[in-house]
């Protein structure tokens, strides 16, 4: 019995740190939750609420759905158009990423050549370049080409920069792929070409979305450029940024609900990828 | 169908060197085991028959034809991968008829086809079935079935049984050899395990860091072997090795001498496998360290002159550690190496009387 009893006291004793291991971990979780959640919850509950809510306080715990903001906030003059414009460049900005950040990725996957790690590092430090520093001559020479004011012009400098993470998502992408299904479908009659459509590309297919969709909301959410280099045809986030100071509360809501829509939809979409990424084990 | 000829086909990876001038013929028809140990090469000449390793220097033959330059859909291989590699995207079914879909078959035939080799290989009933649904020997069937049915002219097999445990791997190799008698397809098949070389191959070629040291059915590569390596790595438990010296017409071997021993250059060493000795009035005598049972055979360690010495007796021989034991070589069977090259020297055919010290 005494020895049974001791056990279990060593037992407990044993069990206390991880505990408290556990308790510290189990808030820093929920801070760091909170942190993201509460003002994502502000915004919502602002946006849905009606315009007379948006002062109001305390704030219901259930939002009201009362879309009086949004409507107003879509019929504010320049919004449409503005939205318009988000969605052709970060389209854009989508299509172009994955036609040239998924063959980089191959061959970042695939190919040892020399300067692949020079290359790789390459990739990241061009995020490591400060956008502001460059927003002058790129606006000079943007103007010289006539790509100043364009979609197209934003697009090429949001594709930039959402290049690296295509590149390397995909190329973590193509690595999970085991080269042998690629070489059993070239000893089956396949070209590399053939082969690369008919196994490489159906089991990449999820992931090349994901990271389609990452340089999507990297466009939608980009401020500094779209404000610089463009004047007619501003983004929303440029417009918003510039008719921040003169606009009603409820369009500032409403302006802000619909630029993190985008952003959460895709951030749930691409979990997966983003842990395998680093290196976390999936589930 | 088609033989297989393989002329001084050499492989850098960088400064290491993986294959040294290899040569290899293969018969139309044959069954050729690639042996050797982890980083022989084996997977690399395997590779390169296949077209998908470019070899640094010589030439690749399949059916008569130069096939070098050509990328491997257009050699007339087919390749069975030691991972299977089956296309987890596909159902058995489509894996199977990949190749012939590539040869755009009419469907029909397709379906006529691969049944035909999903019945060989027994899973019919899972060709439905995505292959995360398999177990690893179903995925071995169907990686197996998928090459066969593309009827290729030379198929390629890489360890296919090495992710196999060991019943299985059994059972398979039985009927492997009974689908690939079959079809009588010309097949290279890669391995490390030398009872599953001994028991598919027409002939055995040994590889050995980047050679073919011996290419021969596996009596002889068992019975001559070519090379000391030849004879340490194939029979379990390996050949004995004792250094000899030369007197006269013969070699002094552990203090015993042999009247003959073949005339080289070199120094010599003497080997014999320890199931071909057996207890003599005169012979090896050494000190007995350790018995084990083996079922109907027993292995006995020994210490002859300060070497290790093993031999295979019969069970019903008393044996016990610490007692001296006096072994013969039997009939024929002692083998003479070159000791510096390793290579063997002439055998001694006839009985040979051990003259005592
Ligand atoms: N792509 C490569 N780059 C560099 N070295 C390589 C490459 N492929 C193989 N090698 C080297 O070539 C040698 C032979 O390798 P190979 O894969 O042919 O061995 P193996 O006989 O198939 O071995 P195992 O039984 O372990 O599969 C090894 O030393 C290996 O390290
Ligand atoms: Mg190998």
């Amino acid at each position: 019995m005494t020895s049974l009893a001791t056990t279990e006291a060593e037992a407990s004793a044993r069990a206390e740190p991880r505990s408290s291991g556990r308790l510290v971990m189990a808030s820093a979780v929920i801070v760091l939750v909170a942190w993201v959640l509460v003002p994502i919850y502000l915004l919502v509950v602002n946006a849905l609420g009606s315009v007379a809510a948006v002062t109001a306080w305390p704030k219901a715990l259930v939002p009201e759905f009362d879309l009086a903001s949004l409507a107003f906030f879509a019929n504010y003059a320049g919004v449409p158009r503005a939205l318009l414009n988000s969605f052709l460049v970060a389209g854009l900005t989508m299509v172009l990423s994955i036609g040239l950040g998924a063959p980089a990725g191959y061959a970042l996957a695939r190919f040892r050549f020399p300067g692949a790690n020079l290359f790789r590092l390459a990739v990241l430090m061009t995020r490591a370049f400060p956008l502001p520093l460059l927003a002058l001559p790129l606006t000079v020479l943007f103007i010289r080409v006539g790509l100043d004011d364009t979609i197209i012009g934003l697009a090429l400098v949001h594709t930039t920069l959402a290049m690296p993470f295509a590149v390397l998502i995909m190329a973590s992408l193509f690595m999970s792929i085991p080269e042998e299904l690629e070489e059993a479908a070239w000893t089956l009659g396949c070209s590399r070409l053939s082969a690369f459509r008919k196994v490489v590309l159906p089991l990449a297919l999820p992931g090349i979305a994901a990271a389609g969709i990452f340089a999507f909301v990297i466009s939608w959410n980009e401020v500094f450029a779209a404000a610089v280099l463009t004047i007619e045809n501003k983004t929303l986030t440029a417009f918003l940024l510039q008719s921040l100071d003169v606009s009603p509360l409820p369009l500032k809501f409403a302006g802000g609900a619909v630029l993190i829509v985008p952003a959460l939809l895709f951030l749930f979409a691409v979990r997966k990828y983003l842990f395998s990424l680093w290196g976390i084990a999936n589930r | 169908m088609a033989d297989i000829d393989i002329r001084q086909v050499a492989k850098r990876f960088g400064s290491h060197q993986a294959l040294h001038a290899v040569d290899l013929t293969v018969a139309d028809g044959e069954f050729v085991v690639l042996l050797g140990a982890s980083g022989s090469g084996k997977t690399t000449l395997l590779r390169i028959i296949a077209g998908l390793e470019t070899a640094s220097e010589g030439t690749v033959s399949i059916g008569g034809r130069r096939v070098d330059g050509l990328p491997p859909r257009r050699r007339g291989i087919a390749m069975v991968f030691q991972n299977y590699a089956v296309f987890p995207h596909m159902t058995v079914f489509d894996n199977i008829g990949f190749g012939l879909a590539m040869q755009k078959i009419p469907a029909a035939e397709i379906e006529r086809k691969v049944r035909r080799v999903a019945g060989m290989l027994h899973i019919e009933e899972l060709l439905k079935r995505y292959s995360g649904q398999l177990s690893g020997g179903q995925r071995q069937r169907v990686a197996v079935a998928r090459a066969l049915a593309v009827e290729p002219a030379v198929l390629l097999m890489d360890e296919p049984l090495s992710n196999l445990d060991a019943l299985l791997r059994l059972e398979m190799r039985a009927e492997l050899k009974g689908v690939l008698q079959e079809s009588r397809t010309t097949t290279i098949y890669v391995t490390h395990d030398q009872v599953e070389a001994m028991s598919l191959a027409d002939r055995i070629a040994v590889m050995h860091e980047g050679r073919i040291v011996q290419a021969a059915p596996a009596p002889e590569v068992y019975h001559h072997p070519a090379t000391r390596f030849v004879g340490s790595f194939i029979g379990n438990p390996p050949m004995n090795f004792l250094p000899a010296s030369r007197e006269g017409q013969g070699a002094r071997v552990a203090g015993h001498l042999f009247r003959h021993a073949p005339a080289s250059d070199g120094a010599l060493a003497f080997g014999i496998r320890p199931e071909d000795l057996a207890p003599a009035g005169e012979g090896f005598a050494g000190r007995v360290k350790v018995v084990e049972p083996l079922g109907p055979h027993q292995l006995v360690t020994m210490d002859l002159a300060g070497h290790l010495f093993r031999a295979v007796l019969d069970n019903d021989l008393a044996v016990r550690p610490g007692e001296t034991l006096v072994l013969a070589p039997r009939p024929g069977r002692a083998r003479w190496f070159d000791a510096d090259s390793g290579a063997s020297l002439a055998e001694i055919t006839q009985p040979e009387p051990v003259t005592g010290a």
